[in-house]
């Protein structure tokens, strides 16, 4: 009984704060959503309605919601798997034995992770410049065309995704390496002596042993990516035409620029099915291609 | 000349890596280098590398009109103050999930990993408002609130704490220790490589955050480095030298620290995603 | 190692730190004793100036003393509204005029009437009628106007001139004749006016000309499908249907100033702060082949949009009579003819006008003229998001070639569905209005 006591007075300041600062806010915002909570209520509680399902419905039938969706899952759909693709590669090439100067490369490549968002998406926005931009400069010194990255709405969500693969593939990186070091090497050695070359000791040991790793990454990084907002909010502001806005900018700005609490709420909510249902996808398929081989 | 194998494919994986790194590095060197530039001069083309005549007319001007010193401060402050929050509420709680017998706890801990799939922001709107009925809204406190206990923390700590060996608790609490006296002489100390790994996860969590602090300050005297900076990059867009000091200001110091704590952080990285 | 300092020490380190800077907090905000200190919050450059013109404020009144913060105008509605939320406003804010429905719907905003009324300095009468108006809500006067913003035409005259035209264009037709001679002259890759996407303004001073109002039924709803407002909208389409002007916002033309000086268009639809820039940023040899002209209306010289700030003084505010003072100070004529020299900021008073600067500069006449041809937006508290909308519907109409019936009925739609709330407000309060 005193030792039940003694560990709740450990443990419970820690869970009393989840609660009341995690918990309840999320319970409430289901709440909120369910209402009109706008610049009027703000003014006056008495001016709130309920609303039952309206936000929801009437985003779902906003094509800017839409719109904003769009750009999220394309965000997702191309910028996580290509972060991942460098990830993997960039770990694969630590991992190679025979390597240089690997602890000072494994710094200088997660560095870009820990650095402040809000800063280096400033530094990107001027090298993407059209005209000043390093990146056009090394375009048409090759021989490319410029290319107008954040003006063009072509090419503004691209840029991001350019930008986000740049700040993140080192985090990823750091978790395939240690997946990879998990892998026996005595596996390898087995491969080789069946005949395997690189490609199918890829294709054959090392993509199998990394299967739970990579599905632990996909996950993190589609979660992560799901809430893109302070890359557009520093370097396009969502624009142009609408091209990278993305459903967290949308609850921003209908939350804190337009005050429209209940339907910001409902936005959170949807982005966090919807992850959820991305998620239980990815488990899925995972759970599939186990299946099958 | 001829190369083994090994050597052939170690030397083209130097090289891969070289070339991703100056890709990781160069926009970091670039910030530097246009920071000590004149203003005007990154604005030609083709793009200068170097500065021609090093300056520091850009820090000059961003300690004396833009006040960047005061939001340095702040951001120190509210990421110091979170850590040791952080550090006091997570590590108890860890320790207590990971070696103390209480009731309900094993209920209480899956739902507290059950929060994990939830994304912060939905939290935000009605936090926002509750902060707003208790005062706390344009307050750091407000700022480093959501910071004091979490979830990925208290995990942190207990994946390392049930490495402590039980026996030795045990043995302690046979010959009459308290509880508290336990954890300060026994505990605690076992536990100083994670409490640096949690200690440097909060500050760089902290001094790195964007859309909650956005949300919370409205004094601009109050604002920590990165909503200053956005701030700053809107009202001085033309201005990409002094854009860039400011950059180098925020960055830094959690690179710094980074590179003093590298050990730690990774680790808590992969103690962290280990088990999602 | 560093970390051999044992646990107990460095948890009694931090405390002490803790309590430092804890007392450091709190000895921040003493104050001396006796004198009135009056936040004020500024957006954008006048945040640079206003400090100038304070200092001397503060020598006549020694009593009070001003704490002026600089908001970027990007994120200052944002900032003001959390404010308001959070009990963090100021005693004195520059405000848009147009977003002074929307602080008065929430209750934030003093009412000056009593305190103009009283006042020898503030004189309604000397005010442009169509500023002040922007001020009024239901008879209470919310903001003093402290400068103006109004849009109109910059043109260059040399092309003009060349191009066969003596005067810039007073019509929507001479408009339209001139555009497109301008565009034949500038040839393939150039354009005749450059209305920036980016910019809601444009398609709001058009509409305000039209004797069918913007909103109808006392703001209840979108009126955009009326004969006169679809005929504003064809009209602003068409300079891009038919290639007079760049289907492109401001920050993608890298360099107006540069755009403008090479002839890539000769109309540009901007505002005052841009005498100040044309000046410092145009070569030498352009200075004397541009002019500013008032707005063409549909049949003869129009009317544009009553744009600007004002101040107001917020409810919340323990220090309304000092906050007042500062207003009052702003106001007086010879003050605003100061502050027109420091920022290009146009005063909103007639008499303002009369010193030198201002009346003996040619590029401004046009601005006076424009100024007894103003009208305030709708003064909705929904206001700056119908704005938002017109913005978004009609770049996409630009982008994607629609007619001026679809824009507006798309712009009917969704302004209907923003003053929802108002339309269920206005019905339970019974207000005629």
């Amino acid at each position: 009984m005193r030792h039940s006591l003694a560990a709740w007075a450990f443990a419970g300041p820690g869970v009393a704060i989840i609660a009341v600062f995690f918990v309840l806010p999320v319970a409430a915002a289901f709440a909120v959503s369910l209402t009109d909570f706008d610049i009027y209520a703000l003014a006056d509680l008495k001016n709130l309605r309920f609303v039952g399902l309206r936000n929801y419905i009437e985003l779902v039938q906003a094509p800017l919601f839409w719109r904003a969706l769009a750009n999220t899952l394309y965000f997702v759909a191309i910028g996580g798997p290509l972060s991942i693709a460098a990830s993997l590669g960039a770990a694969l090439l630590l991992n190679t034995q025979a390597a240089r100067f690997k602890a000072f490369f494994r710094t200088a490549l997660f560095a870009p992770v820990i650095t402040t968002l809000v800063a280096v998406a400033v530094i990107w926005r001027y090298l993407l410049h059209t005209r000043y931009g390093m990146v056009n400069f090394s375009l048409t010194s090759l021989g490319f065309p410029q290319v107008d990255w954040l003006g063009d709405p072509h090419f503004s969500m691209p840029a991001i995704i350019l930008f986000a693969t740049w700040k993140n593939f080192g985090y990823n990186m750091i978790i395939l390496l240690a997946g990879l070091q998990a892998i026996p090497k005595e596996l390898y050695e087995a491969a080789r002596i069946d005949g395997a070359g690189n490609f199918r000791q890829f294709a054959h040991v090392t993509l199998p042993g990394l299967a739970p790793t990579l599905f632990l990454v996909g996950i993190l990084t589609m979660a992560g990516y799901f809430q893109l907002f302070a890359e557009p909010y520093v370097m396009t502001q969502g624009g142009p035409v609408q091209s990278t806005l993305s459903v967290l900018y949308l609850m921003y700005e209908q939350a804190f620029k337009w005050w429209s609490l209940g339907s910001a709420s409902a936005i959170a909510f949807i982005l966090f099915l919807f992850m959820l249902a991305v998620a239980s996808l990815q488990l899925l398929v995972t759970r599939r291609m186990g299946g099958a081989t | 000349m001829r190369f083994s194998a090994p050597t052939r494919t170690g030397a083209a994986a130097t090289i891969g890596l070289f070339t991703i790194a100056v890709i990781a590095l160069f926009p970091l060197f670039w910030m530097l280098s246009v920071s000590l530039m004149l203003p005007g001069e990154a604005s030609n083309f083709p793009p200068p590398l170097l500065p021609k005549y090093p300056t520091l007319t850009n820090y000059r001007a961003l300690f004396e009109q833009a006040h960047i010193g005061r939001y340095f401060i702040n951001s120190l402050i509210v990421s110091s103050f979170a850590t040791v929050l952080s550090l006091s509420f997570n590590v108890t709680a860890g320790y207590a999930f990971a070696k103390l017998d209480f009731k309900g706890r094993d209920l209480v801990f899956r739902l507290m990993l059950a929060t994990l799939v939830i994304p912060a922001q939905v939290a935000m709107i009605p936090l926002f408002l509750m902060l707003k009925t208790i005062g706390l809204v344009n307050t750091w406190i407000g700022v480093l609130i959501p910071f004091a206990a979490g979830t990925f923390g208290i995990f942190l700590v207990r994946q390392y704490a049930l490495s402590i060996p039980t026996e030795m608790i045990e043995a302690a609490r046979m010959e009459g220790a308290s509880e508290l006296r336990i954890f300060r002489s026994i505990v605690l100390p076992s536990l100083t490589p994670v409490l640096v790994t949690l200690g440097t996860f909060t500050f760089l969590a902290v001094w790195n955050d964007f859309f909650w602090p956005l949300i919370v300050l409205t004094d601009e005297h109050k604002y920590t480095l990165p909503v200053a900076l956005a701030a700053l990059s809107r009202q001085h867009v033309q201005d990409v030298e002094l854009m860039m000091a400011s950059a180098v200001v925020t960055i830094a110091p959690v690179l710094v620290l980074f590179i003093a704590l590298q050990r730690f952080y990774i680790r808590g990285l992969l103690i962290g995603s280990v088990k999602g | 190692m560093i970390f051999a300092l044992t646990t107990a020490v460095w948890f009694r380190r931090l405390s002490v730190a803790i309590i430092i800077s804890a007392s450091m907090l709190v000895s921040c905000s003493q104050k001396e004793p006796g004198v009135v200190e009056v936040e004020f919050w500024t957006m954008g450059r006048e945040g640079e100036i206003v400090p100038i013109i304070i200092e001397e404020f503060e020598a006549e009144n020694p009593g009070i003393h001003v704490k002026v913060q600089q908001i970027p105008w990007d994120g200052a509605h944002e900032k003001l509204l959390t404010a308001f939320v959070g009990g963090a406003l100021p005693d004195v804010a520059q405000l848009g005029n147009t977003w002074i429905a929307e602080l008065d719907a929430l209750g934030a905003l003093s009412d000056l009437s009593s305190a103009v009324h009283n006042s020898v300095t503030i004189d309604k009468a000397d005010y442009f009628p169509g500023i002040w108006a922007t001020n009024v809500l239901d008879d209470a006067v919310l903001g003093i106007p402290w400068y103006v913003d109004t849009r109109l035409l910059f043109y260059r005259s040399d092309i003009l001139e060349d191009a066969g035209f003596e005067h810039p264009p007073r019509d929507w037709a001479q408009w339209r004749a001139a555009a497109e001679a301008l565009k034949e002259r500038a040839g393939p890759g150039n354009f005749a006016a450059f209305i920036p996407l980016n910019e809601f303004e444009p398609q709001v001073m058009l509409a305000l000309q039209q004797k069918d109002p913007i909103l109808r039924e006392g703001g209840r709803y979108g009126n955009f499908s009326s004969a006169g407002q679809r005929q504003a909208i064809d009209f602003y389409l068409s300079f891009f249907r038919d290639g007079l002007a760049p289907p492109v916002s401001e920050s993608e033309l890298a360099n107006v100033w540069n755009e403008f000086a090479r002839g890539y268009f000769s109309f540009y639809i901007s505002g005052p702060w841009n005498i100040e820039e044309f000046r410092r940023r145009l070569p030498i040899e352009i200075q004397d082949n541009w002019m500013t002209a008032p707005l063409p209306g549909p049949d003869g010289p129009g009317v544009s949009i009553a744009g600007g700030s004002s101040l107001v003084v917020f409810k919340q505010s323990r220090k309304r009579d000092a906050a007042f003072k500062l207003i009052a100070f702003l106001s007086r004529p010879d003050i605003q003819a100061r502050f027109y020299a420091l920022s290009g900021n146009l005063p909103p008073r007639r008499s303002s006008w009369d010193k030198p600067h201002l009346a003996d500069d040619p590029k401004v006449d046009a601005f006076r003229d424009q100024l007894e041809r103003v009208l305030p937006a709708p003064q909705v508290p929904e206001w700056e998001r119908i704005a938002q909308e017109l913005r978004i519907v009609t770049e996409r109409a630009v982008h994607e070639d629609w007619s001026a019936e679809r824009t507006a009925s798309e712009l009917d739609r969704r302004v209907d569905a923003i003053l929802e709330k108002r339309r269920f407000m206005l019905m339970r309060s019974g207000s005629g209005l």
